[in-house]
């Protein structure tokens, strides 16, 4: 049944940095090239060259602007992808058991074998975090690289998602959150990760962290505005004697 | 959400057939031979017509047959098996009342039990799913089952449940579109929610992800008018309910009686039609839009 | 029943073998790993164990695998046939489109070189180029530096021998407080984007100037959304608080720079502003130790900042004083900036205050002990966290030379250039002006040019003119236009050629660049010179040929096209004598090699290149008995030798390949290039990694590798020299002087100490009429027009709305969906735009090179790109609008010609949607059709 396992021994998921991303998209075409070549259909895109490009993309990056209530507005580039919710609800809702929670470490996947391409899984995510393939007509979801995390044919380092290895901005990390000394659980406590859509109930496993404090330098005063030591050059050039003295 | 034909198509049609369906099993109207025989194919061409519409949206229809496989959790898995049910107990209680004039009510309760339940399964396919607000109320299924039970009987003949069951219906669907305007606001999804950033200040949406469309603005971000909603509404109400309503008070002929079902039809339609393309699916949030 | 997990498997053989070459999805060059499946390329990520990228890679590069299958690849050479622009080409054989070359090339060689023209684009094998255009005889040669950052790159060399572009980077591990000024993506993306992760985790602070807040600003910590144009303004503002509270590093200042050096006050002298320099030409101090003048450099002299020395009734002043007198007056004074720069004056205080708190109280020391130049040994490494980065933000305005400049003077001012936690240069740099080479433009028919084209003046008598005063290169490159134009001019060629001016060309020959659209201003105009006709109906530009790759809106206006290959298929060679891939920390370079074979009747360029050099019989390309030299441009690469035992390549030089820098001609040397990963790194010494301009370790080691011949320490420029003798000319002095309609000019902005003025299109349009500035900006995931024929990256970026600020918005009360008219001086254009809160007030901006012509890049005439993207080029002017005396100033920085795209200004009027952005031109003819409908497909099924 899809009904989701009580628990899963492992947590894995990702930790997204708001903070650091610069929304230069590498994660996501990254994603694509990886997962298009390896697990289940290829992502395909149709009217490719045409006027209406749409392809399936397992990862895209939003963007947001904030407007404080003083300061200038800020933007915020804000990729997203599943986030492996503990309590998904794109799971029981699918009537063919194609949708499915992996009991080991709780990576959400959809078996494409068996997947009627019914959406409804797609509807019950509250993240837009699963497309329609267009031409393979199955679901399509981040598979957290499940191909390549565990992949014995590739090196030690390289056993993480494709987005995670691309990153030129170290803004996304990857690791289990059921362990709470791994690299994503101390980054949460850290920096107070945040889940999306709290209210959903999903408890989503990946983790957002949120963009540090902004714009405090702005009056004089916060850091001290330089002394004088002389408003012109004449007396500049006597501090300078003087300064030089001490040399 | 994306008011896609075939769903529209096959929540109204089924939802009529397994009305009639309905009141079928329970004898209503008490018929024998031929004309139960018409009744019954009626019936049937609504449901299963609407139940094939389904299909059309299916990326595999091939692979149907898995979708019986997880009722435990999932409704529209469980509206499978309801409807194959509905459809195998109305069979046999009809292919009795067909051919052997036998009238075997049992077969028929269960039958209408289970026409019932997969209206009431249909319902909970999108009344579960807490991503569409207007969706996610309690409204959803008697909202669908007032509707399907007051079609059947218009079809079925039963003038004064009709007369009845429209009012309710209508009434239904009214307390539906008024709580299902506040959903969305009372969901406590807003973009400060989904975006994690509500509390540096007021978030809005800058630049989409990709400049051009993708399944999910397709699917889930439909974007209706506020006037245009309302039209339609009158417009759904008067088909489906007034309308009918007014030329059963007026007259019971025949013809009378099938231009009521077919305004009724027509007005299920389009209060489907509303029911897909006025709810909003949360996601529209993340690219600022519902 | 229970739920069975399918059983998956998560270990699949990822490819069959990886091949490591070197990324050109852009200019960054990093290093990849290109997965192959069945010998086709499958899966590409980047090469961890690469100094540019390791293993991180851009969007871009991820996608080079839909470049490599792009339908867009030209497929063949091809001879024009129908009317130049119409795209209508006959395919023809390699032999044919030789010879037609050679047809075109040989009797120009012979009678007249100059009457080739042959500017490439971006490409990076410029040194290789150039010996090809310098050994054709040609004097008109350069790249794209012209209209891309020569600014940047000049102001940078003058001042301190090296500049930001991807010459230098932040000293990331160490930097606390970094400030970005006007820059987007920049060349070096990858590593800044790691940098400023760097930066992040150790706590640091991001100060981001930019008028507007994306990408790299959106994730600073402090936003300075500064009116275009003002940055220099700004920036000697915070000079002006910085010297007012004395935070300033007098040691470095008298240890490094020419801030002690002595100056000639005297007004009426010929040699009034030139430093005092001793009889072998050296700069003159006061050294404090003796109180006496001494040569800058001599062993133990401690040069004095303050102390003046009068000779002959002349006060020669340091330079210090001259800067004081100069920055510490008023009109810099935060309160006087304020109003124009778009910033307050508290801000600007508070900022200054918080780089001298960064720089001097957070100041550390590494423990490498080093010894200067001039002989003494210092214990200690001193670190100022302080580091700064730009890039065209200032550089791409008219008054970007000197912005550069007074930026490179407040790291100076600071002592945070060279030192630990400052801007560091990677090798060849730094080196100083004298160590590069100066331009050469003379010409003899069937000879070699009298040496490299470009290169660094020093006065007027470096200027390029012919005997009978008039330039002597096309793009006028060296002239009193712009004289230190160390990039030549690509911008202005089709102009210049098209005008017969300063004299007729017969054929242009360009490279990689789509000059008749993305890379040129006044889109329309460049479009109508090409197809231009005269009185006979000849062709007004007679003959054209390009090679490009793609087929791109260029493509159309040839006569024969030479198609190249795609990165993954052809030899590079990303060279020290170029634009090399080092680090602060190491000298290395690079290849590509064919990962792939071409399929289709494609060679790589500088193959052809090769190949016409020995058909034209070309010094440099054939033997004595006039044979062919080099096979192809691979065996160019290994055995070719600029100097004995310096060639194209530093790695594995030498019989045994152990050699770096200087060694033999090493055959393997290529082998060996791709057995390590497709680089070779040499690491700098510890201790000899920083204060490289004075640094003995340093200068040894960089003599080592080849970089210098001979050690070549040098003093910082505050003061630029060179400046002041072109200022001197125009001052009436000397025998080469500017025209007079230049004069005011030279004297006013050649100045030897930054000034700021305000851009020049201020002055020949009225701010009022058009108050507002228009900006493009590159998006990360496009390399300008290349981006488009890609199937994932079109994805991102199909069109581009003019983005508008929250006050023009709602001043015009647009709304969503609506579109406007911008209007220049020069023209309009018709586009959708979109509000934009994170921006400056009087700012709007697009994103750089989405909109595309029809027909060109494969893509259907109705894609996005062509129907709702847009050019800001098409409203930007070449020239500036007439002024009173008639006379039209080209639309560039009057000292390096830098193209000055962003000083724009523009008028908005909202309008109806229209159903294509305006202006449209005719669709060209595909001349390789368009790419297929859908694409799904796994390379390893
Ligand atoms: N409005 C505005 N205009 C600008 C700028 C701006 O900021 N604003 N920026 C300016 C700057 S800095 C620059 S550098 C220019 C860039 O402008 P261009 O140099 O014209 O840049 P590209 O679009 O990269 O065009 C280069 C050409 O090279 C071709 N090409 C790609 N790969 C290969 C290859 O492997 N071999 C060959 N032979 N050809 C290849 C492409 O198909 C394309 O036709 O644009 C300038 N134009
Ligand atoms: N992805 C990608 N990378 C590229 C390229 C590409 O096309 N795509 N092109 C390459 C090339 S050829 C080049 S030259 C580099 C250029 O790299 P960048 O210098 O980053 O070039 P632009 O994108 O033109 O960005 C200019 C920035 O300056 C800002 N700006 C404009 N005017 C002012 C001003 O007056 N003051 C300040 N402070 N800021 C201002 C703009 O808002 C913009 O953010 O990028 C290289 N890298
Ligand atoms: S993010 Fe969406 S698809 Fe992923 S587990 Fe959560 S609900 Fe399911
Ligand atoms: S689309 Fe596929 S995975 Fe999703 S609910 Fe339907 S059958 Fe399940
Ligand atoms: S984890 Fe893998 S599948 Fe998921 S977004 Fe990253 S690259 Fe894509
Ligand atoms: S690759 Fe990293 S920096 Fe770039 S968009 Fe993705 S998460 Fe952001
Ligand atoms: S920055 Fe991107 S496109 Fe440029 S070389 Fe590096 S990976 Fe390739
Ligand atoms: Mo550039």
């Amino acid at each position: 049944m899809t009904q989701l396992p009580t628990s899963t021994d492992k947590k894995l998921g990702l930790v997204i940095d708001l903070d650091t991303c610069v929304g230069c998209h590498a994660c996501v075409i990254s994603c694509k090239g990886w997962n298009t070549e390896n697990y289940g259909a290829p992502l395909a895109d149709v009217d490719a060259y045409g006027a209406n490009p749409v392809g399936s993309f397992l990862n895209r990056v939003h963007s947001y602007e904030v407007q404080p209530e003083s300061g200038p507005s800020q933007l915020v580039h804000f990729p997203k992808s599943c986030l492996h919710c503990e309590d998904a609800p794109c799971v029981p809702v699918c009537p063919t058991g194609a949708s499915y929670k992996r009991s080991e470490d709780g990576i959400v996947l959809v078996n494409e074998d068996a997947c009627i391409g019914c959406g409804l899984c797609a509807w019950a995510c509250p993240y837009g975090a699963r497309e329609m393939d267009p031409t393979a007509g199955v679901m399509k979801k981040c598979t957290l690289c499940v191909d390549r995390i565990y992949n014995e044919n590739l090196p030690e380092e390289d056993r993480i998602p494709s987005c995670v290895r691309t990153c030129p901005s170290g803004a996304r990390h990857f690791g289990d959150f059921a362990d709470p000394n791994s690299n994503v659980s101390k980054l949460v406590a850290e920096r107070g990760g945040m889940d999306l859509m709290p209210e959903m109930g999903t408890k989503p496993v990946n983790k957002y962290l949120p963009p540090r404090i902004k714009d405090t330098l702005n009056t004089a005063g916060t850091c001290g505005e330089l002394e004088t030591v002389s408003e012109d050059a004449t007396g500049f050039l006597g501090w300078l004697d003087k300064a030089l003295e001490k040399l | 959400m994306h008011p896609a034909p075939s769903v529209i198509l096959f929540s109204s049609l089924s939802g009529l057939g397994f009305g009639l369906l309905f009141w079928l099993g329970l004898g209503f109207p008490n018929v024998e031979g031929l004309v139960a025989f018409v009744f019954f194919a009626i019936a049937y061409a609504l449901a299963v017509g609407g139940l094939i519409a389904s299909t059309f949206h299916l990326g595999h229809p091939e692979r149907a047959l898995g979708a019986f496989t997880q009722w435990k959790t999932s409704w529209l898995s469980r509206e499978a098996w309801m409807s194959v049910g509905a459809l195998v107990f109305m069979g046999l209680y009809a292919a009795a009342l067909v051919f052997l004039n036998n009238h075997i009510p049992v077969l028929g309760f269960i039958g209408a039990a289970f026409s019932l339940a997969t209206v009431y399964t249909t319902s909970m396919i999108y009344g579960q799913l807490k991503t569409v607000p207007r969706w996610n109320m309690s409204l959803t299924s008697p909202m669908f089952l007032t509707i399907s039970v007051a079609g059947g009987a218009l079809i079925a003949g039963q003038i004064t449940a009709a007369l009845i069951l429209l009012v309710i219906a209508g009434l239904v669907q009214v307390a539906y579109w008024v709580s299902g305007d506040k959903a969305f606001a009372n969901s406590g999804t807003d973009m400060a929610s989904a975006t994690g950033l509500g509390n540096i200040g007021s978030v809005t949406a800058f630049e989409p992800p990709h400049t051009g469309t993708n399944y999910l603005l397709k699917e889930m971000v439909h974007v209706i008018g506020r006037k245009h909603a309302l039209k339609l509404r009158v417009i759904a109400l008067i088909l489906m309910v007034v309308l009918p309503v007014v030329l059963l008070l007026l007259s019971q002929n025949h013809f009378v009686a099938l231009v009521a079902a077919v305004s009724h039809l027509i007005g299920v339609m389009a209060s489907r039609w509303l029911f897909f393309a006025e709810a909003e699916h949360v996601v529209g949030l993340y690219y600022g839009k519902r | 029943m229970a739920f069975k997990q399918p059983v998956i498997d998560t270990s699949p053989k990822v490819s069959d073998e990886i091949r490591q070459t070197t990324c050109y999805m852009c200019a960054c060059r990093c290093g990849i790993n290109v997965h192959m499946k069945d010998g086709k390329v499958a899966y590409i990520e980047g090469n961890r164990d690469h100094p540019v990228n390791k293993g991180v890679l851009c969007a871009k590069g991820s996608a080079g695998i839909m470049q490599v299958n792009a339908p867009s690849r030209l497929q063949a050479p091809m001879k024009r046939v129908g009317p130049r622009g119409s795209g209508e080409f006959e395919t023809i054989s390699w032999d044919e489109a030789m010879d037609i070359a050679v047809g075109w090339l040989k009797p120009i060689r012979e009678n007249d070189p100059e009457k080739l023209a042959f500017f490439t684009g971006r490409d990076q094998s410029q040194s290789f180029t150039g010996f090809w255009a310098q050994n054709y005889g040609t004097p008109n040669f350069a790249a794209h530096g012209g209209f891309c950052s020569v600014n940047m790159a000049a102001a940078g060399i003058y001042t301190m021998g090296g500049a930001f572009w991807e010459f230098g980077q932040p000293d990331w591990d160490h930097t606390k407080l970094f400030l970005l000024f006007g820059v987007a993506e920049d060349h070096d993306s990858n590593p800044i984007k790691m940098g400023i992760s760097k930066v992040k985790a150790n706590g640091g602070r991001i100060v981001g100037v930019n008028p507007i807040r994306s990408g790299y600003n959106a994730v600073a910590d402090d936003w300075v959304g500064i009116t275009p144009g003002t940055d220099g303004l700004f920036i000697l503002s915070l000079v002006h608080e910085l010297m007012r509270a004395g935070k300033i590093d007098l040691d470095y200042l008298a240890r490094y720079t020419n801030a002690p050096v002595l100056v000639n006050g005297d007004e009426k002298s010929p040699e009034f502003g030139l430093f005092l320099r001793d009889k072998d030409g050296k700069e003159l101090v006061i050294d404090k130790n003796t109180g006496k003048l001494a040569p800058f450099d001599q062993k133990g002299v401690r040069p004095d900042l303050s102390a003046t020395h009068r000779a002959k009734g002349i006060t020669h002043r340091p330079v210090m004083h001259m800067m004081a007198e100069r920055y510490l007056d008023k009109e810099y004074a935060p309160e006087n900036v304020a109003e124009r720069c778009g910033i307050s004056a508290e801000r600007i205080k508070t900022i200054a205050a918080e780089i001298a708190r960064v720089a001097f109280d957070e100041a550390f020391e590494l423990d490498h002990e080093w010894t200067d130049f001039r002989g003494e040994t210092h214990k200690t490494m001193i670190g100022r966290p302080v580091s700064f980065h730009s890039m065209r933000g200032i550089s791409a305005h008219s008054n970007g030379f000197q912005t550069a400049r007074a930026l490179h003077v407040l790291q100076i001012l600071l002592g945070t250039v060279e030192v630990p936690g400052g801007f560091r240069f990677k090798p060849p740099y730094p080196k100083p002006v004298s160590a590069h080479p100066k331009p050469h433009c003379k010409v003899t028919p069937g000879a070699p040019l009298n040496g490299p084209h470009l290169g660094y003046v020093t006065g007027p008598d470096d200027l390029m003119y012919k005997d009978d005063g008039t330039p002597a290169r096309i793009d006028k490159a060296f002239t009193w236009e712009n004289p230190m134009s160390a990039h030549g001019l690509m911008h202005m060629v089709i102009s210049n050629v098209h005008a017969g001016d300063p004299y007729k060309i017969d054929t242009l020959f360009m490279y990689m660049a789509n000059m008749s659209w993305n890379s040129s201003m006044n889109t329309s105009g460049v479009m109508k010179m090409l197809t231009d006709q005269d009185e006979n109906g000849d062709y007004v530009i007679p003959r054209i040929i390009y090679s490009d790759a793609y087929s791109s809106e260029m493509v159309a206006y040839a006569d024969l096209i030479l198609p190249d290959t795609t990165y993954l298929e052809r030899h590079d060679c990303i060279s020290l004598l170029d634009r090399p891939i080092c680090e602060a920390d190491a000298a290395a370079d690079a290849i590509r090699w064919p990962v792939i074979e071409p399929d289709r009747e494609v060679r790589g360029f500088q193959s052809v290149l090769v190949d016409l050099g020995a058909r034209l019989g070309m010094n440099g390309f054939v033997n004595e008995d006039g044979s062919a030299k080099y096979k192809d441009y691979a065996d160019y690469i290994v055995n070719h030798e600029r100097k004995p035992g310096i060639g194209p390549l530093a790695g594995f030089r030498g019989k045994d390949g152990d050699q770096f820098g200087r060694g033999d001609v090493n055959p393997d040397q290529i082998d060996r290039y791709i057995e390590n990963g497709g680089f070779a790194v040499n690491h700098i010494p510890e201790g000899a990694n920083y204060y490289k301009p004075w640094n003995n370790a340093y200068q040894d080691w960089a003599v080592g590798v080849g970089i210098f011949d001979k050690p070549e320490p040098y003093l910082f420029q505050l003061y630029v020299e060179p400046l002041r003798k072109f200022q001197l000319a125009a001052e009436g002095h000397g025998d080469r002087q500017p025209p007079e309609h230049l004069r005011e000019r030279v004297k006013e902005t050649m100045d030897p100490l930054p000034i700021w003025y305000a851009p020049f299109e201020d002055s020949h349009v009225d701010p009022e009429e058009y108050p507002v500035h228009a900006l493009t900006q590159r998006p990360m995931a496009m390399y300008h027009s290349w981006g488009t024929q890609n199937a994932w990256l079109r994805q991102l970026y199909g069109r581009n709305p003019m983005y508008l600020p929250t006050d023009i918005w709602e001043k015009h009360g647009f709304e969503d969906g609506d579109w406007a008219e911008i209007t220049s001086a020069h023209g309009s254009i018709t586009v959708p735009v979109m509000l934009m809160a994170s921006l400056n007030a009087s700012t709007i901006w697009t994103w750089n090179a989405i909109g595309k012509r029809k027909g060109a890049w494969a893509l259907s005439e109705d894609a996005p790109e062509a129907t709702k993207g847009f050019l800001l080029n098409h409203i930007i002017h070449e020239l500036l609008p007439p002024k009173a005396d008639g006379m039209r100033w080209t639309n560039s920085d009057p000292v390096t010609g830098q193209a000055a795209w962003f000083d724009l200004r523009v008028k908005i009027r909202k309008t109806a949607a229209l159903a294509e952005v305006d202006p449209s031109f005719p669709p060209i003819k595909s001349p390789v059709g368009q790419g297929p409908k859908d694409i799904a497909w796994k390379v390893g099924k």
